[in-house]
């Protein structure tokens, strides 16, 4: 049960948004670019300063403690950040990640690799895997397979999709519209004035 | 004691070399003639400006004179602090933050020598108050001065793994502990070096002037040694409390990244 809503949530950039996602749902944002697709989901995870209200099963953003919501609420940049000089140091916990790094087809020999060494695919796939290690409730996904090929694309799309059996929410930036019908079960189009939901389940 | 005085004939002698330098600038065409005089003439002025001052602080034996004299000195350190950052806080913390740390760590290190190891008579007597806070005045300052910077080139280009940290649920301290690290270290080494180099690579400044003054070698050993903990006292506390309060600044309570709270690079010519 993880139903995330938001109330007139507006980023320093884009309208105003008012909408609600109910557990194991996708939104798919789309927009040109600019138009504050990036901001509106760090303004979710309170990562920026921004206007209006989220909500976690009817629970206010400002009444958690932000560490603790964005470990349920979590955003996965375009291009994840790195802290430390390899990869396994990212990694709380090293064991229960095992079945994910295989489903991308890294071995575990890959924690030992240097983070300056990947290619930005791996950093993006690996991203992914730390943030999921996570459990989080909502996952909040900025273009996650934007340096990734199809095939690779597609073990992104099937793994979050497997989540979403679980009852995790997504919302995801996407610039394929492919992708979005894939994986949308509504896709909310952004302009600089307007947010408009359409419902593609 | 005895030592050896000179006065104004040595000192023109000795600025000789001085011009010679000049000299072969000009004969060489470095172009660094007009600095090199510029510099000394400002050196020489400056320092016969402090020694007057000083001998007329130590004349009038007040205690609030001295304290002015005291907050003089760090204001100006405070100033070089800000100057030394490439890109500042917004605001009255780019002043504020590093001269009140400094000012604190400083004050309470010079005070706790004065009363409780040195003990002159009174306690705040200038010809011991002053020498000393300068000596950890200028430590403290540098290691202020690198600790902000490394602090704030750390959360600008470390930004991605910083907010990674907090996106993934640490809190600010978490998140930023990597530059904390970073920001430490690198106030902290010119002070670590300094004392593992102390009597092998170079004698102290204080204890060699000491020697020439005709203070007993041993003597002057022991003044130096307990210069050299005061001053790594010091630079630790200021430095630990002026990062701190930088990560809090950049930060804010909803445990986000406020790298608007910086200033502009500031351009140097």
């Amino acid at each position: 049960m993880h139903a995330l809503e938001l109330r007139a949530l507006k980023a320093a950039v884009g309208p105003a948004l008012t909408c609600s996602l109910g557990s194991g749902e996708c939104l798919v944002l789309r927009g040109s670019s600019g138009v504050g697709k990036s901001l509106l989901l760090r303004a979710i995870a309170d990562l920026d300063l921004h206007e209006g209200e989220v909500l976690l099963d009817g629970v206010s953003q400002d009444a958690v403690a932000a560490p603790v919501w964005r470990r349920k609420v979590l955003y996965v940049a375009t291009e994840p950040g790195w802290w430390s000089d390899h990869v396994g140091d990212h990694f709380p916990d090293r064991e229960g990640i095992t079945e994910e790094l295989k489903h991308f087809g890294f071995g575990p020999d890959c924690l030992d690799w240097r983070i300056d060494r990947l290619s930005s695919g791996e950093r993006q796939r690996l991203g992914l895997i730390r943030a999921l290690s996570f459990r989080p409730d909502v996952l909040l996904l900025d273009e996650p397979t934007a340096t990734l090929d199809a095939h690779n694309a597609g073990l992104v799309e099937a793994l979050v999709a497997d989540r979403r059996k679980d009852g995790m929410t997504v919302l995801w930036v996407s610039h394929d519209e492919a992708q979005a019908r894939r994986v949308a079960t509504g896709i909310l189009r952004l302009s600089p004035t307007s947010a408009v939901v359409e419902d593609v389940s | 004691m005895s030592y050896v005085t000179i006065d104004l004939t040595d000192l023109l002698i000795a600025s000789i070399l001085v011009l010679a330098n000049g000299g072969l600038s000009l004969l060489f065409g470095l172009g660094l003639a007009r600095k090199l005089i510029w510099s000394a003439l400002r050196m020489t002025i400056q320092l016969l400006a402090i020694g007057f001052v000083l001998r007329w602080l130590f004349a009038m034996e007040s205690p609030w004179l001295t304290l002015v004299a005291a907050l003089a000195m760090v204001a100006v350190a405070g100033r070089e602090i800000m100057a030394r950052q490439d890109r500042r806080l917004s605001g009255l913390w780019a002043y504020g933050l590093g001269t009140s740390t400094m000012l604190a760590a400083a004050m309470v290190v010079t005070v706790f020598a004065l009363t409780t190891q040195i003990r002159p008579d009174p306690w705040w007597d200038p010809q011991y108050a002053l020498p000393i806070l300068g000596m950890i005045l200028g430590n403290t300052m540098t290691g202020i001065a690198l600790g902000l910077q490394t602090l704030t080139r750390g959360l600008e280009r470390g930004k991605a793994g910083v907010e990674a940290r907090l996106a993934l649920g640490e809190t600010r301290f978490g998140a930023t502990r990597h530059v904390l690290r970073d920001a430490l270290s690198s106030a902290l080494i010119p002070v670590i070096n300094g004392m593992a180099a102390a009597g092998i690579v170079s004698l102290p400044g204080m204890m060699t002037g000491q020697i020439l003054a005709g203070v007993e070698p041993v003597e002057a050993v022991k003044y130096q040694i307990l210069i050299m903990f005061l001053i790594a006292g010091g630079t630790a506390f200021g430095a630990i409390a002026a990062v701190l309060g930088g990560i809090m600044r950049l930060t804010d309570s909803r445990h986000r990244l406020r790298l608007d709270r910086l200033q502009d690079q500031v351009r140097t010519t």
